[in-house]
């Protein structure tokens, strides 16, 4: 019943990942220092910082917000421990759905402007990318017959060949996902955010670095889904998969480079627009042939 | 049989005893308790004798000959006219006095003077009739219970309102017993009979403070429901004259030929829609809200709205692609996205619930209208968590209103301290409404593997973006609880006995009902949609799934026990980041010129995208032209056969 395959890559997901989504992140911030003619931090400052947050004491605006961080944590680490055991696609959308709700909330208790505005958003930014995300689960399973990603991943052809508008609706919302700059609206990685810190504002310490774990985990699963369009039973299609990844990376990183962040309506016009004639017109297309 | 006599009768024999007990007395407490109780031990009784008869899966059919009774029922239709009647001259609302006469006066021309004499059987009992008593019997009992101790202090509160507490404890006792009726009759003139009482009863009961307001909104709920009782009538007449047809099992038989059915099918669908308050008639539901609470728990939750969405999962295996069929799940998915956006607007607590159950309601219109097994598995499923779930928010925000004269969200700012147990039920509730592993989110989840296996590209599209719009209310609101302000300490809640004693076992049930669901489905769903659609196997959500969902309740459910375990005080606690200095209470803080600024916080609620002003007409119209449009397509082709 249990399958050794799922069972080690989940160990393997749950012990590397800090290191290689830090990694990932570095890249990313080297990139993009490259990008404005900066040096850039050293490629593994990411987990530098990591390490430091968890050698930092928490200080809690109240004792709930603690418990609903870790409850965040331990959601996104487990609807991540779905995807990679090769579990039900959308059960995995729906308890990281849950992960992000715990975090909401966690903002909310604090009951301070920054954090609740910063919550608020958030909920924003899950509403505009939530139909997209379920869609995507919808055209993996119109193509392969399946929501469980070990189907998934042991079809004959590369799912991207019948669902290119679900990837163009998924790219569009990972930059949202990723908080990049276009619509990093909650929180934000650059220092020019008129929320502060947002949705984080009142994190600190030990605390925050459970956040910033679960972001981590997040990230490679995130990826791992754009993979997902790439791989089918062929090992060479890792490769592509792993291409694939890389060029959804750069140009995460040139979109956060180009692009001042938007105003909420537009965030939402855009999603919905974005998710209506890629997602939809692809998903009435499969449907009607297949 | 004679269980289910009690059933129906029971109730309005308690009605009668209520309705002289004009003030609040312990008498009339233990009164409704023991009728409440023992509504509950017949339902749970009836529910078992026939769960264990073998023969319920083809039906059990009683009564063939009831002349004396159909004469009965006849009187009782001529007393609801007349009762309409009175109400309509008193309030000189003389239009509905021609939609309920146009409703009734045919029915008892035909009951006298020609209309085949059926020697079908009038009563049919199946699983989809077990699910739905037991909904009504427990969830309306305990409602029943609920209003006895919400009255007293409603009446406290509401000088202004004549207290006729009686006669209101009364109406819920009928109501119940309507349903009853409702959801046993197989006989098309029988239901049609119950149903009026259930559109005349929530008519009184939504008039029942007698404001201006009320009276306006009793009216719209009435005509709107005669004028889908008109459907009904009309339903019946054709079937009876043209297809020498007087029940609804019976329309089954012409499930090979739908297209011979398709004007009774569309117009008691069109029924079923106005009392499910979808789309183009969601207004009378959203005005219902000015009654007392229990109304609202009783309208929205076990009776009423139900029945409108059991009449359609009857006819489901009827709708599968004709026009009727296209109709329903068109108005139900448009429905369900459209209240989700309107819910986002809404900042009075009630009405958040209201446009919930509207929306919620158009999913389990569109299953039964998808017409496929799954969608009606999904339907069913949606119905039961719905019913339990949706009865014990509106109870939990009648409390707080009771408690603290308001029932808008931006004053539920820190519940979970304030009053722990009150937070408690409304965080069931709504991780039972939103959240996957309770109950809705997987009828929901459910809902989308169905209409994406039947092929229909708007259903989705309408599940995918209602699903995220529904989220954001449901969200938002459970911040507010969250929410905890500095220095707020824990109130003492006005619930009472009779509060605890409904909503107690509500929130277990809600609990308890995400790990038993499977069970339900294999000994009540499952056969009954093989004998409606003639397949076995139902897989919507397998084995491992059930699994982890099964691990993530446990960790939500440990989650306050946790909460409780690392409460060590020994996490440093600072205060609340604010743009000025804080003054330390986190409530306030000093500006850059040095004054002192109170930090004001409010939700979102994007009215200028998704206000009721801005969308609700726009909505309707598009609806009701739609559905004008189907049901004169289903008329004329209906016609032309």
């Amino acid at each position: 019943m249990i399958d050794i395959r799922a069972v080690i890559s989940i160990i393997i997901y749950i012990l590397f990942t800090p290191m290689i989504s830090s990694l990932i992140s570095g890249i990313d911030r080297k990139v993009t220092a490259r990008m404005q003619g900066r040096k850039g931090p050293k490629i593994m400052q990411p987990w530098y910082d990591l390490l430091k947050l968890f050698s930092k004491e928490a200080a809690v605006v109240n004792r709930i917000q603690k418990i609903l961080i870790i409850a965040h944590f331990v959601f996104a680490l487990g609807s991540g421990v779905i995807l990679f055991g090769g579990g039900d696609l959308l059960l995995m959308l729906f308890s990281l759905t849950m992960a992000e709700v715990f975090l909401i909330l966690a903002s909310y208790s604090v009951n301070a402007a920054y954090s609740e505005i910063g919550a608020q958003r958030e909920l924003l930014q899950m509403m505009s990318y939530e139909p997209m995300m379920l869609l995507c689960a919808v055209g993996f399973y119109l193509t392969t017959g399946s929501f469980y990603v070990s189907d998934i991943i042991r079809t004959s052809f590369a799912p991207i060949v019948t669902m290119p508008g679900f990837f163009i609706g998924f790219w569009f919302i990972l930059i949202i996902k990723f908080r990049k700059s276009p619509f990093d609206l909650s929180t934000s990685h650059h220092a020019h955010q008129e929320l502060i810190k947002g949705l984080t504002g009142d994190l600190s310490g030990r605390l925050y670095g459970f956040y910033e774990l679960a972001e981590l985990y997040e990230k490679v699963m995130m990826l791992a889904m754009v993979g997902l369009f790439f791989l089918y039973d062929n090992p060479v299609s890792i490769i592509y998969a792993v291409i694939a990844v890389g060029a959804v990376m750069f140009s995460m990183s040139l979109i956060d480079n180009i692009f001042p962040r938007v105003k909420w309506e537009l965030l939402l016009k855009y999603s919905y627009i974005v998710t209506l004639f890629a997602g939809g017109a692809n998903l009435l297309i499969l449907s009607l042939f297949l | 049989m004679t269980c289910l006599a009690f059933l129906i009768l029971f109730p309005f024999c308690i009605a009668a005893l209520l309705y002289f007990m004009k003030t609040d007395s312990l008498i009339r407490t233990i009164l409704v308790l023991i009728g409440a109780v023992s509504e509950m031990a017949a339902t749970v009784l009836f529910a078992f004798t026939n769960m264990s008869d073998p023969a319920i899966s083809q039906g059990i059919a009683y009564l063939d000959r009831t002349h004396e009774i159909d004469r009965v029922i006849a009187a009782g239709e001529l007393l609801l006219m007349l009762l309409v009647f009175s109400q309509a001259v008193r309030f000189r609302k003389y239009y509905v006095m021609i939609l309920s006469a146009l409703g009734t006066l045919p029915i008892l021309y035909m009951d006298f003077f020609g209309g085949a004499e059926s020697t079908a059987m009038h009563i049919r009992i199946d699983e989809l009739t077990v699910i739905m008593v037991l909904i009504v019997g427990i969830v309306g009992s305990l409602i029943c219970i609920y209003a006895t101790g919400y009255i007293k202090d409603y009446h406290i509160h509401h000088t202004e309102v004549k207290d006729r507490s009686g006669y209101f404890l009364a109406m819920l006792f009928v109501f119940l017993g309507a349903m009853m009726g409702l959801v046993t009759s197989d006989n098309l003139s029988w239901m049609y009979f119950f149903w009026e009482i259930t559109s005349v009863c929530s008519f009184l009961l939504i008039g029942y403070s007698g404001t201006g307001e009320a009276v306006t909104n009793s009216f719209r709920a009435l005509w709107m429901n005669l004028l889908g009782g008109l459907g009904f009538m009309i339903a019946i007449l054709f079937c009876s004259t043209i297809l020498r047809v007087s029940c609804i099992s019976e329309l089954q038989y012409f499930s090979t030929y739908p297209i011979m059915v398709m004007l009774p099918v569309s117009l008691l669908s069109f029924a079923a829609l106005t009392k499910s308050a979808q789309m183009p008639f969601s207004s009378w539901l959203l005005g219902a809200m000015v009654a007392p609470t229990p109304t609202s728990a009783l309208l929205h939750s076990a009776t009423m709205v139900k029945a409108g969405v059991y009449l359609l999962i009857r006819l489901s295996p009827l709708m599968r692609a004709s026009y009727a069929g296209i109709m329903v799940t068109a108005v139900g998915g448009f429905t369900f996205f459209a209240a989700s956006l309107l819910a986002i607007g809404a900042s009075d607590g009630k009405k958040v619930l209201a446009y919930s159950t509207v929306s919620n309601l158009g999913l389990i219109t569109a299953a039964a209208g998808c017409g496929t097994h799954e969608a009606v598995w999904a339907g069913i499923m949606l119905l039961i968590f719905h019913a339990v779930t949706k009865s014990m928010m509106f109870m939990s925000v009648g409390v707080f209103e009771n408690t603290t004269h308001s029932r808008d969200i931006e004053d539920m700012q820190g519940m979970i301290v304030r009053f722990p147990r009150l937070a408690f039920i409304m965080i069931t509730g709504i991780f039972g409404m939103s959240l996957v592993p309770l109950g809705m989110c997987v009828a929901k989840w459910a809902a989308l593997r169905a209409f994406v296996d039947s092929g229909c590209v708007y259903l989705t599209m309408f599940l995918c973006f209602g699903s995220a719009s529904t989220l954001f209310y449901w969200i938002k609101w459970l911040g507010k609880i969250f929410m905890v302000p500095k220095g707020c300490a824990r109130e003492d809640d006005k619930v009472g006995l009779t509060g605890w004693v409904a909503m107690y076992p509500l929130s277990v049930t809600v609990i308890v009902l995400c790990t038993l669901y499977p069970m339900v489905s294999r000994f009540m769903v499952a056969p009954l949609l093989s004998v409606m659609f003639g397949v076995s196997d139902i897989t919507l959500i397998g084995n491992s799934d059930f699994i982890i969902m099964g691990i993530m309740v446990v960790c939500i459910c440990l989650l306050p026990l946790i909460m409780r375990m690392v409460n060590r005080p020994d996490d440093r606690q600072v205060s609340s980041y604010m743009s000025g200095f804080n003054t330390g209470d986190d409530m306030s803080f000093f500006d850059s010129t040095g004054d002192r600024k109170e930090q004001e916080l409010s939700n979102w609620y994007m009215s200028d995208l998704f206000g009721e002003k801005k969308i609700f007409k726009p909505c309707v119209i598009l609806s009701a032209s739609f559905v004008i449009i189907m049901i004169t397509l289903c008329t004329i082709g209906g016609l032309l056969i």
